[in-house]
């Protein structure tokens, strides 16, 4: 799998949520995902770009387009050294989407996505990475 | 500081949302419309969202929180014009936007609005067959 | 055993590629599975000329087991077109990998006479060049098979858009016949022109007939319910009809849960209900008064 462009953003205000959304659609129009396809990523990437901002502390997101046997696909990865994520399957439950609760939003993004990987350390950080075929 | 423009015709409030807000700016324009519907005490409030490309759990809450604050003060709330790629995604995300009322276009949210909504249900509601 | 020393291939190629190219073309136009509908004698010539010339300019340098070094590269870019042509145009695979194939004849008749009495060397060269036209003809044939799977694909595309219209019943009402077996990628794209049609139009009632559906799965069913789910958050309604007692078994069975979704046995009930929602009546003109009377 080849890996055809990267960018990195960093992510310390909430006005950087914004941008990460416009540069994460620039980027699937490129790759070639459809409509609702381009919609799906860029909502989803909304909501973990929100966590990394808010419940991170801050962080980065690195974008990876992505060609594997002429598939292309796209690739998110958010990274943040915050307080990390207690309880990831109770996280991941869609309590936390519709609810006033914390709204981490991570189930719903999960299954915008076709493949979704997180990885949290107590007072270390958290790393999501998604990612979107074509 | 920024603010999204609500416009007041006759007995209802019309927002119009054609940027990619920030989160601050939802929140600026939940404040708004609190301070407009105290003032004015309209019947309704119509959101048109036929502008915009992305509807995450955050504005997706902010319409069901607008939703509930006019309900306290007395008036129904509709939005109207979401795109399908936006509603299929919604869907996906697992977000019910209970407690607000949609429609396709101005036109038919300005008809809901005036016909008045004796039910206060969640849009799930319909009329019997 | 260098190959210079060994195979006499290249060289034979050099040296007698006219006579290899009549010789081949005989036999090509001898062959049972000549197409001579589909392709003229004197384009066959053509191509065969300008294979048999890139062969040669590859045996020269590139290698004499391995048609993938760069080399190569100029016969495999001949052969790719020259296949997707033979598919586009009705050939089988067979016939498009004799072009190839039949090259073998030829050579091996050269071969034999310039290795003479060398039996060792011939069967030498006789093997490898046997595998060297086997490894280009199997070439032929798969990209042969890429093409037909892009004909097809399109060929699905196109199916796809025939048979799932979207209709216009009336001002406000849409239906969507469906007819047979969905698969999950079909329902996608389906639904998703059904809600643009929605918006298109501003209909906010929406019939999805499913009596043309033969059996429904869980994914398909909840793909239904997505686009309800969908059409609903927009502003819209929908009914399904055309339930087939089978289906509605197996609704219950998977566990599917309509919720308050309006079902209706038939297209046509669904419509008086989608009329009503809409606040419209059908009425009976009195007698048999021809419309214009009074």
């Amino acid at each position: 799998m080849a890996v055809l462009k990267t960018e990195t953003l960093l992510l310390r205000l909430e006005q950087d949520i914004v941008r990460v959304r416009q540069i994460a659609r620039q980027w699937a129009v490129e790759v070639g995902l459809s409509l609702v396809d381009q919609t799906k990523l860029v909502t989803a990437a909304s909501e973990l770009a929100r966590n990394t901002v808010i419940y991170g502390g801050g962080g980065e997101v690195i974008l990876e387009a992505l060609n594997d046997n002429n598939r292309r696909g796209l690739r998110l990865t958010f990274v943040d050294q915050g307080p990390g994520i207690p309880d990831i399957a109770l996280a991941l439950k869609d309590g936390y989407t519709t609810g006033a609760g914390m709204g981490l939003g991570l189930g719903g993004a999960k299954r915008l996505v076709n493949e979704f990987d997180i990885a949290s350390r107590m007072g270390e950080g958290t790393r999501v990475c998604i990612t979107k075929w074509k | 500081m920024e603010h999204i423009p609500i416009l007041k015709m006759g007995d209802f409030l019309l927002v119009s949302i054609q940027v990619d807000m920030h989160d601050r700016l939802a929140l600026t324009l939940q404040d708004d419309l609190t301070e407009r519907i105290v003032q004015t005490h309209p019947k309704g409030v119509l959101i048109d969202i036929s502008s915009l490309e992305i509807v995450d759990s955050f504005i997706g809450r902010m319409f069901g929180n607008i939703a509930a604050m006019a309900r306290v003060l007395d008036a129904d709330t509709v939005v109207v014009g979401m795109q399908p790629a936006v509603a299929i995604t919604l869907v996906e995300l697992g977000l019910s936007l209970t407690g607000v009322r949609t429609a396709l276009n101005v036109e038919k949210g300005m008809a809901l609005l005036q016909n008045g909504s004796a039910d206060r249900e969640s849009h799930n509601g319909r009329p019997e067959d | 055993m260098s190959r210079e020393s060994v195979s006499k291939l290249p060289e034979i190629l050099r040296k007698y590629e006219r006579e290899l190219l009549a010789d081949w073309m005989e036999q090509q136009l001898a062959s049972p599975t000549l197409r001579r509908d589909l392709i003229k004698d004197a384009d066959l010539h053509t191509q065969s000329q300008e294979f048999l010339n890139l062969f040669r300019e590859a045996t020269q340098k590139g290698s004499l087991v391995d048609t993938s070094d760069s080399y190569w590269e100029k016969v495999r870019d001949f052969l790719e077109p020259l296949s997707r042509s033979r598919a586009e145009h009705g050939f089988t695979p067979l016939e498009t990998a004799t072009f190839v194939f039949s090259l073998k004849q030829p050579l091996f008749d050269r071969l034999r006479k310039e290795h003479g009495r060398d039996t060792e060397g011939l069967a030498e060269d006789l093997w490898s060049t046997s595998v060297l036209l086997d490894k280009l003809g199997l070439y032929t044939t798969e990209m042969f098979q890429k093409s037909r799977e892009a004909i097809i694909g399109r060929q699905q595309q196109e199916l796809l858009e025939l048979s799932t219209p979207v209709v216009l019943l009336w001002e406000g009402v849409l239906a969507l016949p469906l007819i047979g077996t969905l698969d999950s990628a079909r329902t996608q794209v389906v639904m998703e022109n059904l809600l643009q049609r929605i918006v298109e139009t501003g209909s906010s009632i929406a019939i999805i007939d499913i009596t043309g559906v033969p059996t429904v799965d869980t994914l398909v069913a909840q793909h239904l319910l997505k686009t309800v789910a969908a059409a609903r958050l927009m502003g819209a309604d929908c009914i399904i009809s055309g339930i087939r007692p089978q289906i509605a078994q197996t609704i219950v069975h998977l566990g599917v849960n309509l919720g308050d979704i309006t079902t209706k046995a038939s297209l046509a009930a669904a419509f008086a209900v989608a009329l009503q929602r809409a606040g419209l009546t059908v009425q009976k003109r009195a007698g048999n008064e021809p419309p214009n009377a009074r």
